[in-house]
């Protein structure tokens, strides 16, 4: 190209806003060239301590007040002062518009390595994937969050700061376990629920009473059938078993576990696709960013400065070093999106033999389809090529308690690769990750206590935290909650209570 | 379309409050951590942010998982030399050797480590003390500044500019733009003049008449355009912050380390010292710490020695006072100095010494200083030094002494010096 010279939009590390316009600019008709598919963007840029702000809020633009927010907040500060990390480069909200974080202190190739991995890459997997289209509502987030922000403090000057904390408090130790896993019918369109908010309070309160009334029914007594269970089927989500059915909770308390209860709801799609997020997101704006780079729209100096930081984010040290913590996110996806273009392109014959499908096909159309259809587990059991296994040197062991020794089971080998895959992508799975809890039952004729099920994986007893949780949720039930262990057999294990 | 917005200006501290849940939640184990920093820092340093440490145990926030044990298959990379069957030692405290698990709460550390600011710090400390509210706003407040002209400035906003500079500015710069134009003008008219005056009338003469106006009203045209007024001639007038004018102080420090001072009297005197300083340096910019302990000799050593030395032996106080006196004379003449002195002791002196103490006091030092204060430490019970003391305090209304047994009685021994100067 002879007109080269005169593309490049800025040569120094200054950023400006326009600068900042331009580079999105091009980076949005590359973007869409490549067939992304975003929300509207909206680039806010904020300094350092608006940062650690977004940070110790989880990524909520507004959260509610409380006191864990200021321990992370705490947290952050001491090490960003200390320099034992650099802040995130941004931070990304999953709203319609999608709101990212640009920070002051980046230079310009950085802020628009942001621009390309935040408001493209996110952006557009927010938008189309799945598991966020089915359960998040990047429309109404803020909305929502503004009104639990306004909520909470409203019950905070009616209840008094303290009341509000400890449900707060309870409800956070079970947020993971406050998660619809499964789409329940349809809901109702938004005006007909919006008819019912009213109705559904009042409704809810009747039940809830005359699940407790205790006016004597008139007993048959021919009529004592083998005991039935409350919830008939077990209930996995121990937040809406508790908004629905705690006794003698008041109103504005079910309303909070409803507000904790929607936002783990928000974040639960994020916490299932870690790897695929951030591996799209790196894998476009390397390639966004190389595009710009072979048209001429930036030096050298910007490509060496991405480069740079690019090589530290996907960064993997292996087990046996000091720095090791496990395998990062950013680059088993960089690497896994980056390797099915090649097996898209220049298929092997080791390639077309595991990916028959795929192997040769039009990468732009297979990497957009696995972006849609699919979550880190299903992603790697999936998609892990026997080349990327080779080339990251994976290797798993076995940790068996009644063994004296760890066992490699599977090293990338022939015989290992299918081994390993799956595995890895049990380690995603978060079913797995998570132990599995369900309230199994309510003694409504006794002394109302909640009984919790605790059906054992693999023989993985639960953390030292368990006890305490319990005292949490028993707080919120209102009366004693015990917990069994049943093992894998279906025997009954042990049994907690508090 | 993509929106920028640039949200700097506004929306700071969005955490500060959820920044005070927590302080608040963690009252105790603050407290204890900012008690524990004050013991171990020095009397001037006291009022800066300090680190602190709280078990994080107690901030820990608990949730269901797995804990250690069972059986489970991980995938780690960068396999060197294994081959699949290989069976290899257990690490040692890593059960799964897994990391997912493990990196959830940090490095395994079992303290929270955060920075409290001054402000924070302070109110901590004064806590135990019982401060009024309104004395510890004024404790805590930092020097106030003052804005001063201070030159000029090539950037400012408009309110701010000085016409009569900017104009200076802007006829030298119209003088210098205009030099070369004006030269070619004149020579140009000169030129026209010589022309006119000569009687020819042919066309290349009238042609050259013409081209010489042309350039004429060009150079004209050039001089018109340069602007009366250019941004580059704005002069600002500028303003610095400057603390406020404030004087200076000394503080002595007398303590007595005869063998009775023990270590929780010690500590207690150490608050009333810090206390004291905090109160001066309320007041005054720059305040100097004379420390000076005593038995039956007194000595003047650096704050270490004062705090964590002990000696043992007799105990005559006046020897503290004629140091005192020593020095003040040599190094901190009263015109120049606000001179304060904190007295702690147990109450035990001499008893022939008590009434020198008092002559000395009442002739020679009060005069010089602005306050004295004394406190008598969990006094077995008053002695000789007590009521000669009382007597100082009769005649001398700067001087003000209290007997202690715990940190919230140290405060009302102040009272007097801030009724008599309202900050």
């Amino acid at each position: 190209m002879n007109t080269t010279e005169n593309n490049i939009i800025s040569d120094t590390s200054d950023w400006s806003s326009e600068l900042i316009q331009r580079y999105d600019a091009e980076i949005s008709r590359i973007a869409a060239d490549y067939g992304l598919d975003t929300y509207p963007n909206q680039i806010e840029i904020i300094n350092s301590e608006q940062m650690m702000d977004a940070y110790s809020s989880v990524g909520m633009p507004l959260g509610y007040h409380h006191w864990s927010f200021g321990k992370q907040f705490l947290e952050t500060e001491q090490r960003y002062r200390r320099g034992q990390m650099g802040l995130a480069y941004e931070i990304v909200i999953n709203s319609n518009p999608c709101i990212s974080y640009l920070m002051e202190e980046n230079s310009m190739p950085m802020q628009a390595l942001v621009i390309a991995h935040a408001c493209y890459g996110h952006n557009s997997f927010f938008k189309n994937n799945y598991l966020f289209q089915t359960w998040t509502n990047a429309d109404a987030i803020i909305d929502y969050l503004l009104f639990a922000k306004k909520y909470v403090s409203d019950c905070e000057r009616q209840h008094g700061i303290e009341e509000v904390e400890a449900v707060l408090d309870s409800c956070h130790a079970l947020m993971n376990y406050g998660v619809d896993r499964y789409k329940h019918p349809p809901g109702l369109s938004a005006l007909e629920e919006s008819g019912r908010q009213k109705e559904r309070e009042e409704y809810l309160q009747t039940q809830v009473n005359h699940l407790w009334s205790t006016i004597p029914v008139k007993e048959n007594a021919d009529d004592t059938p083998e005991e039935t269970r409350f919830p008939t089927e077990p209930e996995e989500n121990l937040l809406y078993f508790i908004e629905k059915n705690a006794p003698l909770m008041e109103s504005w308390k079910r309303e909070l576990v409803r507000i904790v209860r929607k936002v783990a709801q928000y974040f639960y799609p994020q916490r299932q696709t870690q790897v695929m997020n951030e591996g799209w997101a790196t894998f476009w704006h390397y390639t966004i960013l190389n595009t710009l780079y072979d048209e001429g729209f930036v030096t050298d100096g910007f490509m060496m400065e991405f480069l740079q930081s690019h090589t530290n984010v996907i960064a993997q040290p292996a087990f046996d070093s000091p720095y090791y913590s496990g395998i990062n996110p950013y680059t088993l996806g960089f690497n896994m999106f980056k390797d099915l273009r090649r097996i898209c392109e220049n298929p092997t014959d080791e390639d077309k033999e595991w990916f028959p499908d795929i192997a040769g096909s039009d990468w732009r159309k297979t990497l957009d389809f696995a972006m849609r259809n699919f979550k880190d587990e299903s992603f790697i059991r999936q998609f892990l090529s026997p080349q990327l296994i080779r080339d990251l040197r994976l290797f798993s062991v076995l940790d068996d308690d009644e063994q004296d020794e760890l066992e490699i089971s599977a090293i990338h080998d022939e015989h290992g690769y299918r081994h390993i895959r799956a595995a890895l992508a049990r380690q995603y799975d978060l079913s797995m990750r998570e132990p599995n809890i369900q309230i199994y039952n309510v003694d409504l004729r006794g002394d109302r206590s909640l009984t919790l099920r605790h059906i054992l994986q693999a023989r993985r007893p639960l953390n030292k935290d368990t006890n305490e949780v319990i005292r949490h949720l028993s707080r919120l039930w209102g009366f004693p909650v015990h917990i069994q262990t049943i093992n894998e057999d279906g025997t009954e294990n042990i049994t907690d209570s508090i | 379309m993509t929106q920028i917005i640039d949200r700097r200006i506004n929306g700071k501290h969005k955490s500060a409050v959820n920044r005070q849940r927590f302080l608040r939640r963690f009252r105790q184990q603050i407290k204890k951590a900012v008690s524990d920093a004050i013991d171990s820092r020095s009397i001037t340093e006291v009022d800066h942010g300090e680190k602190i440490n709280i078990p994080s145990k107690d901030t820990h926030e608990p949730v269901f998982g797995h804990g250690p044990g069972g059986r489970r298959d991980a995938v780690h990379p960068g396999n060197k030399e294994f081959v699949s069957g290989d069976r290899v030692a257990r690490p040692p405290n890593s059960g799964g050797g897994g990391g997912s698990e493990a990196s959830d709460q940090g490095e395994g550390e079992d303290e929270f480590a955060f920075q409290l600011s001054r402000e924070e710090f302070l109110e901590f400390f004064f806590e135990d003390l019982e401060l009024p509210d309104l004395v510890k706003t004024q404790l805590t407040k930092v020097t106030s500044f003052k804005s001063v002209r201070a030159g000029y400035s090539t950037t400012g906003v408009p309110s701010n500019i000085d016409i009569v500079r900017s104009l200076t500015g802007a006829l030298a710069r119209r003088i210098a733009l205009r030099a070369p134009y004006s030269v070619e003008l004149k020579e140009a008219q000169t030129a026209l003049t010589a022309l006119l005056s000569t009687p020819q009338n042919e066309g290349e003469h009238t042609t050259r008449i013409q081209e010489l106006e042309e350039e004429i009203r060009r150079l004209e045209d050039k001089i018109a355009t340069i602007p009366f007024v250019d941004t580059f001639d704005l002069r600002y007038r500028n303003r610095i912050q400057k603390p406020t004018p404030s004087t200076q102080a000394v503080m002595f420090c007398l303590m007595d380390v005869s063998g009775s001072m023990d270590e929780i009297r010690k500590e207690m005197a150490k608050r009333f010292f810090i206390l004291l300083y905090l109160f001066l340096t309320k007041t005054y910019e720059n305040i100097q710490v004379v420390f000076i302990r005593h038995h039956t000799t007194a000595k003047e050593v650096n704050e270490e020695d004062f705090f964590y030395s002990r000696e043992t032996g007799g105990t005559v106080v006046s020897s503290a006072l004629e140091l005192m006196l020593k020095i003040i004379k040599e190094r901190f003449p009263s015109d120049d100095w606000n001179i304060y002195a904190a007295q702690a002791s147990d109450g035990d002196n001499w008893d022939g010494d008590s009434p020198n103490c008092r002559t000395l006091l009442n002739d020679n030092i009060m005069p010089l200083l602005q306050y004295f204060a004394y406190i008598e430490i969990m006094p077995h019970n008053h002695q000789s030094l007590w009521r000669h003391y009382e007597g100082v305090k009769v005649q001398n209304r700067n001087f003000d002494m209290q007997s202690i047994d715990s940190a919230n009685e140290i405060y009302p021994v102040f009272r007097q010096l801030f009724a008599r100067k309202p900050a």
